[in-house]
Order: C-alpha cells, then sequence, then structure tokens
C-alpha cells in the first residue's frame, strides 16, 4: 500500500527530518487560583471544594518537520499552540506518545529568560547565552554580533530596569537567534520592538531560513506567518485542524473565525 | 563583609542573652560553641530559604528552557556554601583565641558538613516544590526556621540536653530533630574536641541521606507540573 511506505520514513529522509510529532498528547493539572496560596488552600478544604482542574491542551497531534522549513503554528487563544512548543523543547513532556527532535533548540517562548533586571544588558547577554547551553567563551565571541543587532547602543551597560519592553525584547530576540539553533522556536515574538526592528527581525529569520534552519513560529499575526513561513499548520482546541502551506492554512482559519465552530467543516473548502 | 559581620553580630546578640538568662557567667568555650552551631545552623536556614524560591523565582527560566530542574535548589545551596566558608575563618579564629585545641579530631567536621550539605539539599528541594503549590510556604518559613534553631544543639549544648533527656529515657525526642545529630556532632567535634558516638554518626546519615533522596525525589515526581504551575 503506498500510503504505508510514504509514511515509514527511509534513511534519507530521516536524517533531513528536523522534528517528529507523533501522536502527541499532553494532559496536565493545573490550579485556576491567581496566586496558590496554603491559606486559600485550607479554606478550600474547609468548604470542601477542589480547584484543581485537568486540562487536555494538545490532544493527539501528529507531524513532521524537515530541515529548511519555518512551520507557522495558528489558531485561537488556549488551542494548545504554546503547549505544543513547550513540548518540542522538552519543557512539560507529553502524556502520551513521542517526539523525535534532531538537531539542538533554542526556544524564545518566554521573554528575558534567564535575564536579571538588576544588571546590565551586558551581563544579561551573557547570562542569556549561558543559559541557552553556551559557554562563556562562545557567548563573550558572539557579544559583539549581538549588541550590534540589538541597536542599544549606550543602553548595553545600564540596568536592564531601565529598558523599556520593547528594548527588553529586542535583547531576547537577539540573544535568542544568534544562539546558532539548529531549530529554533519563537512564540509572538515579533511583536517584538518598533517597525523597523520588525522587519530587521524578519530579515535575520530569512537568514536563518538560508543557512537551512528551522524555525517554529507561533503568531497571531497571520500576516507575519504568511510572509515568513512555508508551511502551516492550524490548531483547535488541542487538536491539528489542518496542515499545509500556510494561505491554505490561513484562509481555513479565516473562514472558520467568520461562521464559527458549529457551522464550520473542512469540506467546506 | 557583611557575611561575616552579620553572623558575628547574631552571635553576640545570642550570647548577651543566653548569659543574661542562664545567670551564671558564660566563657570563651560556650562564645565558641555558640559560633560554631549559628554558623552552621545559618548555611543550612539559608540554602532552605534560598532554595525554596528558586523554582518559583525562577520562573521564566523553567518555562522557556529544558534542564534539570534540581540544579535549582542546588545551585541556591551552593550560593550559601560559598558564603558560609569565610564565616569559618571566623570561627576559626575564635577557636584559637579561646584555646579550644587544634587536633586532628577536627578534621571530622568535613564529612559532617557533608551530611549537612546532603541534609539541607533535600530539604531546600522539598520546600521549592511545595513553594510552587503554595506560595505563602516563604512567609512562614522563617518563623518555622526560628523555632528549629531552639529545638536545635545550638544556645544549649547536645551534652547539656542529651544528659537530661536520658534521664527521663527520652533520648529519642531528641534523634527525631535531624539538626540535634548533625549540628551535636558539628559541635562535639569543632569545640569539645571529641569524636561523636556511633549512634550520633548513624541517626545524622540516616537522616541526612533520607532527607536528600526523599527531598529530591519528591521534587522530581514534581517536576513536570512547574512549567504549568508558575
Amino acid at each position: 500500500m503506498p500510503s504505508v511506505s510514504e509514511s515509514v520514513p527511509t534513511e534519507r529522509t530521516r536524517k533531513r527530518l528536523a522534528v517528529s510529532v507523533q501522536d502527541v498528547s499532553v494532559t496536565y493539572r493545573t490550579t485556576f487560583e491567581r496566586v496558590p496560596t496554603f491559606k486559600s488552600a485550607i479554606t478550600r478544604l474547609g468548604r470542601g471544594e477542589r480547584a484543581v482542574r485537568e486540562v487536555e491542551a494538545v490532544k493527539g497531534v501528529t507531524f513532521d518537520v524537515t530541515h529548511g522549513t519555518t512551520l507557522g503554528i495558528i489558531g485561537s487563544n488556549g488551542a494548545g499552540k504554546s503547549t505544543l512548543m513547550r513540548t518540542v523543547a522538552g519543557i512539560l513532556p507529553p502524556t502520551s506518545g513521542r517526539i523525535d527532535v534532531y538537531g539542538r533548540v533554542s526556544t524564545l517562548l518566554a521573554l528575558g529568560v534567564g535575564f536579571n533586571a538588576q544588571l546590565s544588558g551586558r551581563e544579561n547577554v551573557v547570562l542569556g547565552g549561558l543559559a541557552a547551553g553556551l559557554s562563556r567563551s562562545q557567548v563573550e565571541e558572539k557579544y559583539e554580533e549581538i549588541a550590534e543587532f540589538a541597536e542599544l547602543g549606550d543602553f548595553m551597560e545600564m540596568p536592564m530596569r531601565t529598558y523599556s519592553s520593547g528594548m527588553f525584547s529586542r535583547l531576547a530576540f537577539a540573544v535568542a537567534v544568534h544562539m546558532d539553533p539548529d531549530i529554533l522556536l519563537i512564540d509572538e515574538a515579533l511583536s517584538a520592538g518598533d517597525a523597523r526592528f520588525k522587519r530587521k527581525a524578519q530579515q535575520k529569520m530569512g537568514e536563518l531560513l538560508g543557512q537551512a534552519r528551522t524555525m517554529f513560529l507561533v503568531s497571531h499575526a497571520l500576516g507575519s506567518v504568511k510572509e515568513l513561513c512555508n508551511d502551516a499548520i492550524w490548531l483547535n482546541k488541542g487538536q491539528l485542524m489542518l496542515r499545509g502551506t500556510p494561505d491554505d492554512v490561513i484562509a481555513a482559519y479565516t473562514k472558520f473565525l467568520e461562521v464559527g465552530e458549529d457551522a464550520f467543516t473542512l469540506e467546506d473548502l | 563583609m557583611w557575611l561575616v559581620i552579620n553572623p558575628l553580630l547574631l552571635a553576640l546578640v545570642y550570647f548577651l542573652l543566653v548569659d543574661i538568662l542562664s545567670g551564671r557567667g558564660l566563657g570563651a568555650d560556650y562564645f565558641a560553641h555558640l559560633l560554631a552551631g549559628l554558623f552552621a545552623f545559618y548555611f543550612v536556614a539559608g540554602t532552605i530559604t534560598t532554595g525554596a524560591a528558586s523554582v518559583v523565582g525562577g520562573g521564566k527560566l523553567v518555562m522557556n528552557t529544558a534542564f534539570p530542574r534540581l540544579l535549582l535548589p542546588y545551585s541556591a545551596e551552593r550560593t550559601a556554601l560559598w558564603r558560609f566558608l569565610p564565616t569559618l575563618v571566623v570561627y576559626f579564629a575564635v577557636h584559637v583565641a579561646s584555646g579550644r585545641p587544634t587536633t586532628l579530631v577536627l578534621l571530622l567536621a568535613v564529612p559532617i558538613l557533608g551530611l549537612l550539605i546532603l541534609f539541607s539539599a533535600g530539604i531546600a528541594a522539598f520546600f521549592a516544590t511545595l513553594q510552587v503549590y503554595f506560595r505563602d510556604t516563604a512567609s512562614f518559613l522563617p518563623y518555622f526556621l526560628r523555632i528549629w534553631l531552639y529545638l536545635s544543639p545550638v544556645l544549649f549544648t547536645v551534652q547539656d540536653i542529651s544528659d537530661r533527656l536520658e534521664k527521663h529515657g527520652l533520648l529519642w525526642l531528641g534523634y527525631l530533630n535531624p539538626l540535634f545529630s548533625l549540628l551535636g556532632m558539628w559541635s562535639e567535634v569543632l569545640t569539645s574536641n571529641q569524636v561523636p558516638s556511633a549512634s550520633m554518626w548513624a541517626v545524622g546519615v540516616g537522616w541526612s541521606v533520607a532527607a536528600f533522596l526523599l527531598g529530591s525525589m519528591f521534587f522530581m515526581s514534581r517536576e513536570r507540573e512547574f512549567a504549568v504551575r508558575l
């Protein structure tokens, strides 16, 4: 049967595979309290309530990504996009299923990771690099390039608490893209900085793509998904709805948003 | 600088306090014992306090990067240890000045410090996990630690309390407090130049290994949830 032989990766395709997600489900229990405290736990116990809720964030998602792909991930809030990214990054292990990642992953999932607001931008670049798994000498090698890319000028020597949020995310973005990742995971980071920096960020990502790097991009900005990505998936309530070219997937997603969930079927397309 | 002055002032406060409360003149012996015990206790307490805050404080790192989460409380302990080591120099100055003998028995302090490190790593991992689920853990931790200090052989010597407990056949009560044996041995070796008894060693090693394993295992059993609970 042709379908079977296609789904089994040959030695050749396996080499080019960057990420393979196989029937992955992620379920976790979390609390809906804003700040969980012992005090509220006791009062709840008195009332016999439970504040823990099970979330099925990702349900049976399967897809493969080859090297050199920029995959756009779209979907409404709470569709499981960020959870899927964390699972690929190894931060939140899947409840069931299997994920194979071939290469070094750099993540930009929460801004300012490993950054300390009391320290200067320069020191934070070193910290961020170390947190991403680079050695100190490697970070120092890249420092000039990162500083130049972030365009913060004298602010590099000032504590990060003096930064505006745009400057903060510019530096975070600059650090993440200069870590020479094989696979770069980005969550909504293109909203970083002003229009000029956005264009620069897009350029840099195009450059990374030129080096056959792989990128996952979670974004609500459908325009940038269309522009940057050459592949896209659409998640809804933890399930994979559609995989295809960005144009097709965005068209389907936009239609889905217009007509609403009940009236929508994929066959309408 | 304050790393040294702070515990030294603290020791002075407790010295005056106990001196007045007990109503008897206390000598340099007692001051040396108090200093050794307080420094070691504040190393343990520091590890627990900073270790407990390490996971919640490292929230962004936990959410963005995959790495062994246990490194967070363990690195807090490493910091506490670097702060503790200079205070040992202060202790030895007092040790020599108060005329305590410097013998090979002092070397036993090294394995005991190892036990203290192991023990506090486990407790720090435990509280770090608890802190994720109950953010107000940090607010009662100082009181808990303060009570623990008073229950441990820091202000009094382990000999005082062992004798009294043994009279009533209640020595096991002392062993229930892990720091009774650990800090007891620490002070016996450093200030009394005494090799601790086999039962002290057994209880101390038991508590340290158990705390380390149970604390770390509790942490690891829960660490998957950290990324969604922070």
